[in-house]
């Protein structure tokens, strides 16, 4: 069996022979699941503008996984360029692999996140339950839906913006806010193990009466089944979800495309870039961009990771890591 | 025979046998036919137009050629591996020869994505053959390769899981008779024991065929996900369904539910070629018969 792998294996390099050649003027973008209409149209853009302002054609490849699983690819040797996450834990993944520089949130403006989003609700055309703000979620008449926060990152920040809501409204009691967040729990039919499957059972199966997700991704769901079926609710407080992006460095400087990596990510800050991420659903922070797409973009409140739970470190050792509180309520029910 | 000479058996009163037909129809059409026919609907949900345009995507044409190209490696080299090692097994004496059995079996015992993470630890940077592997040139994971390798970790046991129980009950009396008649032993393979398995042998590559094309598991963990690159059907579908493109992810099955359909009918039609004598159970029943009534 082992002589036959090996002939395999060598038989399948042979094959393979052309994707070793490094063709010049291509990088590879490693980004999280949910991105691919995203890039594709980001890919568009700065690829004509590369064309326009060095007369060069690049290509840009795509791998689109969860960015936990992609962090984990780019260590065993998928050569991605850069990567566009939706958790900053996972480039210091890549910076404890010794990949990503230790300083990666400098090096681009707003801690490396060229664009944001956070929990927002999406429920059912003319919001028959009168769902406005996380309180309406812990109502004995409201059943919600959203992903295991166990194996979904997205899940992740809806519980800790929950918690982060109750903590504002009691004033800082952590009891309360663990009851509180229990009890949104109690309201789940059904923890699906991603994002896309809770969609299915909210939206195909008619569970529940609100679907929470990234606002980014609120809008692709309303466009794909049906605008007029659902409506997206803006809470008025809710907790901001970076979107981190990095330079590999450790891939970039074996192939020689630091310069083309550092202007791809760049492009993302430029009104150009900023736009797109716009039009995708994603907050962003250029002024004119801003002012352009206000009216699709309802002001809120948003909290943040650093303010309300003293950094991500401090979220994992005490909310998620094993028999955290997140176990404790979790197992609770 | 007149039906009424002999006693009645148990189900061949009508109603049992009605029912028994009928419930294998019913569950037949809502296992098989319904989720195929969702397929074939949900394709064309959002009009041809964008079911063509799915499928003349420069994406979903890639991952076509990836799954071919992983299935046109994986299956002969299996196929090769299921005889040599139902040969070995069935018609030679040797010590370990149950623990070859037992090693033969292990993929079909182990999930899928346990292969996959086992490749990662085997040809990944931080696993053992990786830094030499990337001194070397050689790109095994997140390429074709590494697909092929993992789509082969899966569908090993399926010929040779289809080999062994028959060649063991032919035993190798007609082989030991071949051979003291003079016949080498690429004679006797190609004239006495190959045509004996030859639909056992069918049936396991087109099985093999099916499941190398349709691995999800193991090949999502080693291929990198580059679309365009390194995305096979399967996870081409994936892609599509979290990206909220449903009619586009429905396309693409039905693209791989098509070529899984020509397989099947693949095989129908070489079973047809060659059925002058042997077409399995009907006419094996035939000759049976025929052999009855002098």
């Amino acid at each position: 069996m082992k002589r036959l792998l090996l002939v395999g294996t060598v038989l399948a390099a042979l094959v393979s022979g052309p994707a070793l050649a490094e063709t010049p003027g291509k990088i590879l973008n490693a980004s999280y699941d949910i991105s691919r209409e995203l890039f594709v149209a980001v890919n568009k853009a700065f690829i004509a503008k590369y064309k326009a302002d060095t007369g060069k054609d690049l290509q840009i490849d795509q791998s689109h996984a969860g960015s936990s699983k992609q962090a984990r690819s780019i260590l065993e040797g998928l050569e991605a360029d850069v990567v566009t996450f939706n958790q900053s834990t996972d480039i210091d993944q890549l910076v404890k692999g010794g990949f990503v520089s230790a300083d990666w949130r400098k090096s681009f403006a707003n801690d490396a996140s060229p664009y944001y989003s956070f929990p927002a609700f999406l429920v059912r055309a003319g919001n028959p339950k009168q769902i406005k703000n996380w309180d309406d979620l812990v109502r004995d008449d409201v059943k919600v839906i959203f992903p295991n926060p166990k194996t979904s990152g997205n899940a992740r920040y809806t519980y800790l913006a929950a918690y982060a809501f109750a903590k504002q409204a009691y004033g800082n009691d952590e009891a309360k806010a663990t009851a509180f967040v229990k009890k949104l729990f109690d309201n789940v039919p059904v923890f699906d193990t991603g994002g896309r499957a809770a969609t299915t059972t909210f939206a195909e199966r008619n569970i529940g009466d609100v679907l929470i997700t990234f606002e980014a991704e609120t809008r692709g769901i309303a466009k794909e089944l049906g605008s007029d079926k659902f409506q997206v609710i803006v809470p008025p407080v809710s907790l901001k979800a970076d979107f981190p992006v990095a330079v590999v460095d450790k891939v970039v400087d074996q192939r020689g495309s630091r310069e083309i990596a550092k202007a791809y990510l760049s492009f993302l800050y430029t009104a150009d870039g900023q736009k797109i991420l716009a039009e995708n659903g994603n907050r962003v922070n250029e002024p004119s961009v801003v002012d352009a797409f206000k009216d699709q973009f309802p002001t809120t409140q948003l909290l943040t990771v650093n303010d309300v739970f003293g950094g991500w470190d401090k979220v994992q050792k005490e909310h998620f890591a094993s028999g955290g509180l997140l176990d404790q309520i979790y197992g609770q029910r | 025979m007149p039906h009424s000479t002999r006693p009645a058996r148990v189900g061949e009163g009508t109603g049992v046998r009605r029912t028994l037909i009928g419930f294998v129809l019913v569950i037949s059409a809502l296992l098989v036919v319904a989720p195929l026919c969702v397929i074939a609907v949900e394709a064309f949900s959002k009009g041809v137009g964008v079911f063509a345009a799915t499928i003349a995507h420069p994406d979903t044409r890639s991952a076509i050629l990836m799954t071919l190209a992983t299935a046109l490696i994986a299956v002969p080299v299996n196929t090769a591996f299921g005889l040599a090692a139902a040969w070995s097994i069935t018609k030679f004496d040797f010590p370990g020869r149950s623990l070859l059995l037992i090693l033969i079996e292990i993929p079909f015992s182990v999930s899928p994505i346990v292969a996959g993470v086992a490749y990662l630890f085997v040809y990944g940077m931080q696993g053992l053959f990786g830094p030499l592997l990337q001194d070397a040139g050689i790109k095994i994971l997140f390429a074709l390769p590494g697909i092929v390798l993992a789509s082969m970790f899966v569908t090993a046991p399926f010929v040779a899981r289809e080999l062994i129980p028959l060649m063991q009950a032919q035993g190798r009396d007609l082989e030991e008779a071949a051979t003291s008649l003079g016949a080498s032993g690429w004679q006797t393979f190609r004239t006495v024991t190959l045509p004996n398995i030859k639909w056992a042998l069918l049936y396991g590559v087109i099985l093999c065929n099916a499941r190398v094309m349709g691995e999800f598991g193991a090949v999502s963990i080693v291929s990198g996900n580059i679309r365009g690159q390194t995305n096979t059907l399967p996870l081409h579908i994936e892609l599509l369904y979290h990206d909220y493109q449903t009619a586009g992810a429905f396309a693409a099955a039905l693209i791989l539910t098509v070529i899984a359909v020509f397989t099947i009918i693949a095989k129908v039609l070489l079973e047809r070629r060659g059925a002058g004598r042997v077409r399995p159970i009907v006419a094996t029943l035939g000759t049976a018969e025929a052999k009855d009534q002098p």
